[in-house]
């Protein structure tokens, strides 16, 4: 099937710095393969930018085949866009309409704040995890074979569902509260549900909470737009355990004094 | 971490949200049944009885000690959403949904302000002199040709309720709307509370929480509806 091609109207998010006050740029586009992914038409319109000797739109991306998290964008009021399910890089041009107006913002969170137009610094999720987002493995040459402990297939399926998330913040930027709980329960599902993670699974629990809370993210309310918005479909399942997680380090007079894994 | 923090965290905060949010769940049933005693049970006999239910409700001393833990809930429950509302007006310059105030008076079944006082606290005004059904033995009042004793004085909430809700009130038409409009609002509430509560307690399966979900929706719709239905038919019958 021949490519087509569409003329779209862009409203972008300019944005010089944090500091500065942001504001939406019209910039018309023409001639845009539908089978371009949409980074591939910013590509093309930084291209357009620079010839003019204008300023290029910035924006994340990285991998740009939907693992790494990388790309943001908040395409037409929905996180990574129209598709359900698809990271923006995944997103092609032939999901939007010849003539349409296509508005790109960056995540909106107080815990993410704007470094330029489109870039939002995320590295609160970093911060959450390395608090806790790992396990403590002697590697001096007596490591365990992994796969030397038997794991019911249900947990390792659940797991590895926990582990498919790229922590590209789009849970956070969809939810009203900005609430960071998609993310910390993936993160905290991911090692609770394995042998390995559950020897440090209290301190774990209770510094990643500590940490998303002290990063400014705002709190679950339960109404599950992340969950439909995440691209790679992490579940509230996830958050209820983390929530189990937390319990059980309760009663307060039972809790073990949370470790900074840094300093043990 | 130390363990005022980890009460005061994020998920600490569902908790009591949600252990509050069920609590109340609770209130609203046993309320609701004491209340349905209005449109139920006709004539003296409901009087009798609702009479006795309010008296029995303000004086008990173990429905006191639940009445004081339904106000902490009220408010904790109020206060951490509060919280939350506060974060977003500072952080996210949104607004929110925000139905606590509305939904606190009319889970105690406040027709108007004053009575609120009067349904959940021990009164000392005289029975009304037209109650015909009560006699003064002494300070104390007793049903007519009974043993059963009343109170030393109380207020004829039965007569109260009915008479703010009859035609005969010409305010009673926009007490009747207020409550059905608040109710409406607790659906709307409960609608997503009921079964966001057992998810915060980390309740979520794959065969109970489509059913929690369900109840919870039946909940929103049926506990709410037999509430405004109340003032309804006072307001019709009457």
């Amino acid at each position: 099937m021949a490519a087509k091609t569409i003329n779209i109207t862009l409203k972008i998010w300019r944005q010089k710095n944090s500091k500065a006050k942001g504001e939406l740029k019209s910039y018309a586009l023409e001639n845009v393969s539908t089978d371009s992914s949409f980074l591939e038409m910013l590509d093309q319109l930084n291209e357009e930018l620079l010839t003019k000797k204008e300023e290029p739109v910035a924006f994340d991306h990285d991998c740009r085949e939907g693992i790494c998290g990388s790309c943001s964008l908040y395409i037409n009021g929905r996180a990574h866009g129209p598709e359900t399910g698809t990271t923006t890089c995944q997103l092609h041009m032939r999901k939007f309409k010849d003539g349409e107006n296509i508005y790109i913002e960056p995540w909106r969170s107080a815990a993410f704040p704007i470094i330029k137009d489109l870039i939002v610094d995320r590295s609160a999720f970093d911060r959450i995890q390395q608090v806790g987002g790992f396990i403590s493995v002697n590697t001096s040459g007596k490591t365990m074979d992994a796969n030397a402990i038997p794991i019911p297939k249900s947990d390792a399926d659940k797991a590895f569902e926990a582990a498919a998330c790229i922590g590209c913040g789009a849970c956070v930027a969809t939810c009203k509260n900005g609430s960071a709980m998609l993310f910390v329960g993936a993160k905290v599902s991911q090692y609770a549900l394995l042998p390995q993670g559950k020897v440090e699974a209290k301190q774990r629990v209770q510094n990643m909470v500590r940490q998303m809370d002290e990063e400014g993210f705002g709190n679950c309310s339960n109404t599950g737009a992340c969950e439909i918005e995440c691209p790679k479909g992490i579940s509230l399942e996830h958050i209820a355990r983390m929530n189990r997680e937390f319990l059980s380090c309760l009663p307060p007079s039972k809790l073990h004094e949370a470790q900074n894994f840094n300093n043990s | 971490m130390s363990n005022s923090s980890i009460l005061k965290s994020s998920i600490a905060k569902k908790y009591w949200m949600a252990l509050t949010g069920l609590f109340l769940c609770t209130f609203l049933i046993g309320h609701l049944l004491g209340n349905l005693q209005l449109i139920f049970i006709d004539g003296e006999e409901g009087r009798r009885s609702f009479n006795e239910y309010a008296y029995f409700m303000t004086h008990n001393p173990a429905i006191k000690i639940l009445s004081y833990l339904t106000y902490i809930s009220i408010l904790f429950h109020a206060a951490t959403h509060m919280a939350n509302f506060w974060w977003k007006v500072k952080f996210t310059q949104e607004i929110p949904l925000h139905t606590y105030k509305i939904e606190s008076k009319q889970e105690m079944n406040i027709p108007k302000g004053q009575d609120f006082y009067y349904t959940h606290v021990p009164s000392i005004q005289p029975i009304p002199k037209d109650t015909n059904s009560l006699e003064e033995k002494g300070t104390a009042i007793y049903y007519k040709n009974t043993n059963i004793k009343i109170a030393d004085g109380y207020i004829d909430l039965h007569k109260v309720v009915m008479t703010f809700f009859s035609k005969s009130n010409p305010n009673a038409i926009f007490g009747v709307l207020f409550y059905v409009l608040s109710m409406l609002v607790l659906a709307f509430h409960l609608w997503h509370g009921f079964a966001s509560a057992f998810q915060s307690l980390g309740v979520n399966h794959a065969k109970w929480t489509p059913i929690i979900k369900n109840l919870g929706k039946g909940f929103a719709v049926f506990v709410p509806l037999l509430f405004a239905l109340i003032p309804i038919l006072i307001y019709l019958n009457n």
